[in-house]
């Protein structure tokens, strides 16, 4: 049997040496341009979203200058608008809230993947996702009705019969005795970002090579010392991102926090004290803002949120270095 | 591909704006929440009787003067009235549709709703922070023979910007000069003391749940949660308990032909049975409609409601306009409100 080669036949208008194209290679450009397009988009909405902001921020900014940031009264009344309540109430929450739920989280995807019998890991697996799911704002009325009257009668209101007037602890604990303060925003925030943070641990614990933990059990490590010393420092840099980004939900969350923080605009004393954070205070009041600048003083709220969104992405990639090409 | 993408954008736009005006064949409305309730009951009726609907987007009061400023509704809806200079320069006009009354209400155990009677004043002097506890003097002897508690009093206000809070600021404004030169009266003001609650709901949550409370909230939802409710003082020297008849009461005597513009608030008004603090709410439309169809759709379903819509408002703990209220408002909007050619748009029957 013999293979007759025609090149005029094979390949009737291309000149010497063509190049193989694959099948269907004609949608490549396109698909590439596709891709370029949404990730432009993305870039194009973000500078948007960055630029409308400081537009409208700006009277605010202007009249307030730096003191936007230090003064702590927010009065509608007089126009003057300090952020400075806003500002620590937003940080507080935010870092308490990845405080409670970091241990937890990663003690969920440890548990899921080295100690889980199989037969419950996928259901236990759903129930995090699916607690990822719930809207906000459910977490928020379970908050307000379930978790402040609980919190105020078995640790507010023991810790202020025990506590001596004058006392170190009176000072810690004083507050109004409804359970709506930082620290019960920032437990209900806690349970919020937890589910997420749990699912991507756990896919991140997922992708470490079998070979490798195996080695390691191999030298004799037991599950601690692998855990500590051959799987967190292999998914550290991602691990980084995934609670980054429960941050970043921490940060911005709105509607929950605004149910049960108090908001008040004042300083808070203490974390037993009511208070407010940036996105609940622009959530409660950007409806009824008739004046341009109590408009522009929310959305400059709004830009500080960016800001402060953006420079502890900014941190987190300093403190890691430049990450590897992943 | 940018052809493909351009195509389907433009596809789903054209498509997104087919849905927009099929919707624009409705009338639409924005703005107050307190009334929204009894608009979206009166919808109802309307739709089922005339095939004309209404989309009421109920998103707070200032929200409902932006949008019809920047006409995207055919009506705005408010609970802080627009000053005559303001109406003025937007072009508006402004026309009461019902009335309710914002509600002092306690968490005090063994005090039964009305026992407890404040003034204007003392409650001030609660929401300024200057009355602490419920034991002080000058609530006691308001209230002798009443078994007051010996709590520390916590204040709950609104955390959103709110017409209820207008009202309630504006009272207290009205009947404390310290209020008036500390905090004064706005949809949100900062509070001296307390914690605030996100809506009526929020209050009414903070106040069941914290013993020794004092909050405010619309009548309706004080009634319906069966909230402790404080009997309070009004002009004529009477303590008076929140009721429909109050309310109507005190719009009895309001007399809005001498309110330019409509600018009324029903504050303290004379009459030994008036409640202190009742308010109307208020639609906006624009004096010269560009639209002439859907402006008389708007005062077709307005001059419906005030003919057959009385008894759904009661039935929500809403308090209708007087008659010669609404016969008021029928002719003003037969003089003021007019087509770009200067004719009246809608002739009320």
């Amino acid at each position: 049997m013999t293979l007759t080669l025609d090149p005029s036949k094979a390949l009737p208008k291309q000149g010497p040496a063509p190049k193989a194209k694959p099948r269907g290679g004609a949608l490549d450009p396109f698909f590439e341009a596709l891709c370029a397009a949404s990730a432009t988009a993305l870039l194009a909405a973000l500078c948007g979203v960055l630029v409308s902001l400081a537009i409208g921020g700006w009277p605010a900014f202007h009249k307030f200058g730096l003191h936007f940031f230090t003064i702590s009264s927010w009065n509608p009344v007089t126009e003057v608008y300090g952020a400075a309540g806003p500002i620590v109430g937003t940080l507080i929450t935010s870092f308490l809230a990845l405080l409670f739920s970091l241990p937890v989280a990663f003690g969920v995807a440890v548990f899921l993947v080295e100690f889980c019998p199989s037969v419950l890991r996928r259901p236990i697996g759903t129930a995090v996702e699916l607690l990822a799911g719930i809207p906000s704002i459910v977490y928020g009325m379970w908050g307000l009705f379930v978790l402040a009257p609980w919190f105020a009668l078995h640790v507010q209101v023991p810790l202020l019969l025990l506590a001596p007037p004058g006392s170190l602890l009176e000072k810690l604990t004083s507050g109004i005795p409804n359970g709506a303060n930082i620290l019960t925003a920032s437990l209900i925030l806690a349970i919020m970002i937890l589910p997420f943070m749990a699912a991507v641990l756990r896919d991140l614990f997922l992708t470490i090579p079998a070979q490798v933990r195996e080695s390691a059990y191999g030298l004799g490590g037991n599950t601690v010392e692998v855990i500590l010393s051959v799987s967190l420092p292999y998914i550290k840099r991602s691990a980084v991102g995934a609670i980054m980004l429960g941050l970043g939900r921490a940060l911005g969350e709105t509607m929950a926090v605004t149910f049960i923080i108090g908001n008040s605009h004042a300083f808070p004393k203490n974390l037993f004290d009511s208070g407010s954070t940036i996105a609940s205070t622009i959530a409660n009041e950007f409806n009824e803002a008739t004046t341009e600048m109590h408009t522009s003083a929310l959305i400059a709220l709004g830009l500080v949120l960016f800001m402060i969104t953006f420079a502890v992405l900014a941190i987190a990639r300093t403190l890691l270095g430049r990450p590897k090409v992943v | 591909m940018l052809k493909t993408f351009a195509i389907a954008l433009i596809a789903t736009v054209s498509a997104a704006s087919l849905g927009a005006q099929a919707i624009a064949a409705d009338i639409s409305g924005a703005g107050a929440t307190f009334p929204a309730p009894v608009y979206a009951k009166w919808a109802e009726t309307y739709k089922a009787q005339t095939k004309n609907g209404l989309n009421y987007q109920a998103i707070g009061s200032g929200g409902g003067i932006k949008q019809i400023q920047a006409k995207t509704v055919d009506f705005g809806a408010t609970d802080k009235p627009l000053k005559p200079a303001d109406l003025e320069t937007a072009g508006l006009m402004q026309f009461p549709m019902v009335m309710g009354g914002v509600v002092p209400v306690m968490n005090l155990p063994g005090i039964a709703p009305g026992a407890v009677k404040l003034t204007g004043p003392v409650l001030a002097a609660i929401f300024i922070g200057d009355i602490k506890t419920w034991t002080d003097p000058r609530i006691a002897s308001l209230n002798p023979g009443v078994k007051l508690p010996n709590l520390p009093i916590t204040v709950v206000h609104r955390s959103d910007g709110s017409g209820t809070s207008f009202v309630f600021t504006t009272y207290l404004a009205n009947q404390s000069p310290a209020w008036a030169q500390r905090v004064g009266a706005n949809d949100s003001v900062e509070w001296p003391t307390g914690l605030g609650g996100k809506g009526n709901d929020g209050v009414a949550a903070f106040v069941k749940q914290t013993i020794g409370s004092i909050g405010y909230v619309e009548y309706a939802f004080a009634k319906q949660n069966k909230l402790t409710y404080a009997n309070m003082k009004n002009k004529a020297g009477a303590f008076v308990a929140p009721t429909a008849g109050a309310f109507a009461a005190a719009a009895s005597g309001a007399d809005w032909s001498k309110a330019p513009g409509n600018y009324l608030l029903l504050l303290d008004q004379p009459g030994a049975a008036s409640w202190p603090i009742t308010a109307a709410t208020f639609i906006l439309v624009y004096k010269k409609q560009d639209k002439p169809e859907s402006g008389k759709e708007v005062l077709a379903f307005f001059d419906w409601a005030y003919k057959n819509g009385d008894a759904a408002a009661q039935a929500l703990d809403y308090v209708p306009m007087p008659a010669p209220v609404k016969t008021m408002m029928r002719k003003q909007w037969a003089t003021q409100i007019k087509a770009a050619d200067g004719k009246a748009i809608y002739a009320a029957k």
